[in-house]
């Protein structure tokens, strides 16, 4: 797992009520079933986690923990 | 592959609401008998759920007036304003919400949702920026949607937050357009209108408050929040409904900027779609003028407001948010038993709204109330009188658990 997928998963794990296993091919909305509303409230974590800004416009091509790595990578600039 | 096979889940969970006894999201009202009073399920109910703040919906110049433009114009327009031409009517009803709001500019739209979409998409392109609250409504989200526009989303009411992300943003050479709304449809609480205006001081943006819920509602006019706050100068553009305080269907954009008629050629939901009809225009501006001549409408709704929150609150009951509002929302436990108390609510004689994720914020399960104009203090100390019995008892949470 890189780093940047290890973090996230650990700032998904408040979203895990289903106790999904995660890891960077776990589909965010349908793995662990939760709702678009809260997929948005994820990526506000994320945001803040990481200090970048994150568009909603880049969530309808990010399903996976690994697809939301890239972004936050190309954003930090370590992508 | 079925297309609609993916409704499946919406299946399942629409057949366990009913399993526990009534339909929260398909009521029938079978007769109205007054803005406050429908016929449901063969029984004379108390409306808490309508968003007729002013109770003008059976105003008997406002049906006058509705009556005349049927008569004079007939049943509908056939077709857009861009397409068609405008009714005099239309014409007519703009001058009178633009001089009611104090704007330069009014634009009327078939209604609100599409006031929204049309305002979104047409003063963001995908060259700029909106910043939007988190708890905004969908039409909001679905305008942005169509805007093209790069989507930031801020914490809900917060205006450090908002700060934080417009500092965090990368310079580019778009505008930046901030929508806040007057008071939230779910919760009833009023966005910190002063705190986000001190943000606009300091990075210059334009902004936008949709007063779908506070317009006829807030200020010493009744132009919303901003006229509330007296603020109304710091907002560039404004959205409203005529669904809610006007008892209509409809929706407006105002603003000053020497542009702003042109955004009539650049709003797909306003171009290609008929324009609202005769009728309902006709009623519109009926009740705009009743709201301008009528204040006490607005004062008996802050009475009545302020009666049912503190009932509420007497109950201990945990509410939407912390101060009185025409929108009071009622935290449940869970969606189970959320239902169950609707149901016992309706079976002894209030109708109140459901709201269940993910139509609501941080997941809350609400039983939404909204309060009228209209309601009259027996009708307020019985809906208080039931939310005893039903929510502050656990009555609903019996019921849940069989
Ligand atoms: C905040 C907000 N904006 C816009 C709308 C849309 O208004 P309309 O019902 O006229 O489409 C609503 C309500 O429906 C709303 O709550």
């Amino acid at each position: 797992m890189t780093d940047t997928v290890s973090q996230l998963c650990t700032l998904l794990e408040p979203f895990n009520t289903n106790g999904a296993a995660l890891s960077a091919a776990t589909d965010i909305s349908t793995d662990l079933n939760i709702d678009s509303v809260t997929v948005m409230d994820f990526v506000m974590e994320v945001e803040d986690h990481f200090d970048i800004e994150i568009p909603l416009n880049v969530l309808s091509e990010t399903r996976t923990v690994a697809d939301l790595a890239r972004v936050v990578e190309a954003r930090t600039g370590k992508g | 592959m079925d297309l609609l096979a993916k409704l499946e889940a919406i299946a399942q969970r629409h057949a366990r609401m009913k399993a526990l006894g009534g339909d929260a999201v398909g009521v029938v009202n079978e007769k109205m008998l007054s803005p406050t009073r429908a016929l449901i399920n063969g029984r004379e109910t108390i409306l808490a759920g309508t968003n007729n703040y002013m109770g003008i919906t059976f105003d008997a110049e406002c049906i006058a007036a509705g009556q005349k433009a049927l008569a004079e114009y007939g049943t509908g327009t056939t077709g857009s304003r861009i397409a068609n031409g405008s009714f005099a009517l239309h014409k007519q009803l703009e001058a009178e919400f633009a001089a009611f709001l104090g704007r330069r500019h009014c634009i009327v739209f078939t209604t609100g949702y599409q006031a929204n979409l049309g305002m979104m998409s047409g003063l963001a392109g995908p060259r700029d920026t909106i910043y939007l609250d988190a708890d905004s409504h969908s039409s909001i989200y679905d305008g942005c949607t169509l805007s093209g526009a790069k989507l930031v989303r801020f914490r809900h009411n917060d205006a450090a937050d908002l700060d934080k992300r417009l500092s965090r943003a990368e310079e580019d050479e778009g505008g930046k357009l901030v929508v806040l709304e007057g008071i939230y449809s779910m919760m009833g609480d009023r966005a910190p209108l002063a705190d986000f205006i001190a943000v606009k001081k300091k990075h210059g943006f334009q902004l936008l408050v949709d007063e779908a819920h506070s317009f006829g509602v807030l200020g010493p006019h009744g132009r919303g929040l901003a006229d509330e706050a007296g603020l109304e100068k710091e907002v560039d553009f404004v959205v409203g409904t005529f669904s809610k305080s006007v008892g209509a269907i409809g929706g407006f954009g105002a603003g000053d900027h020497p542009y702003f008629e042109y955004l009539r050629f650049a709003m797909r939901p306003y171009m290609f779609t008929a324009s609202s009809s005769p009728a309902s225009v006709a009623t519109s501006i009926a009740a705009v003028r009743k709201l301008a001549a009528e204040p006490q409408r607005r004062k008996r709704l802050a009475e009545n407001s302020a009666r049912l929150f503190e009932g509420f609150r007497a109950l201990g009951l945990e509410l939407g948010c912390g101060e009185a509002s025409p929108v009071v929302a009622v935290r449940c436990p869970d969606e189970p038993s959320t239902i169950a108390m609707w149901n016992a609510l309706l079976r002894a004689g209030v109708y109140v709204n459901i709201a269940l994720p993910p139509g609501t914020p941080n997941k809350l399960c609400l039983l939404r109330c909204s309060v009228s104009a209209a309601h009259s203090d027996a009708d307020l100390d019985r809906i208080i009188e039931l939310f005893g019995d039903v929510v502050a008892q656990g009555h609903g949470r019996k019921v849940a658990n069989g």
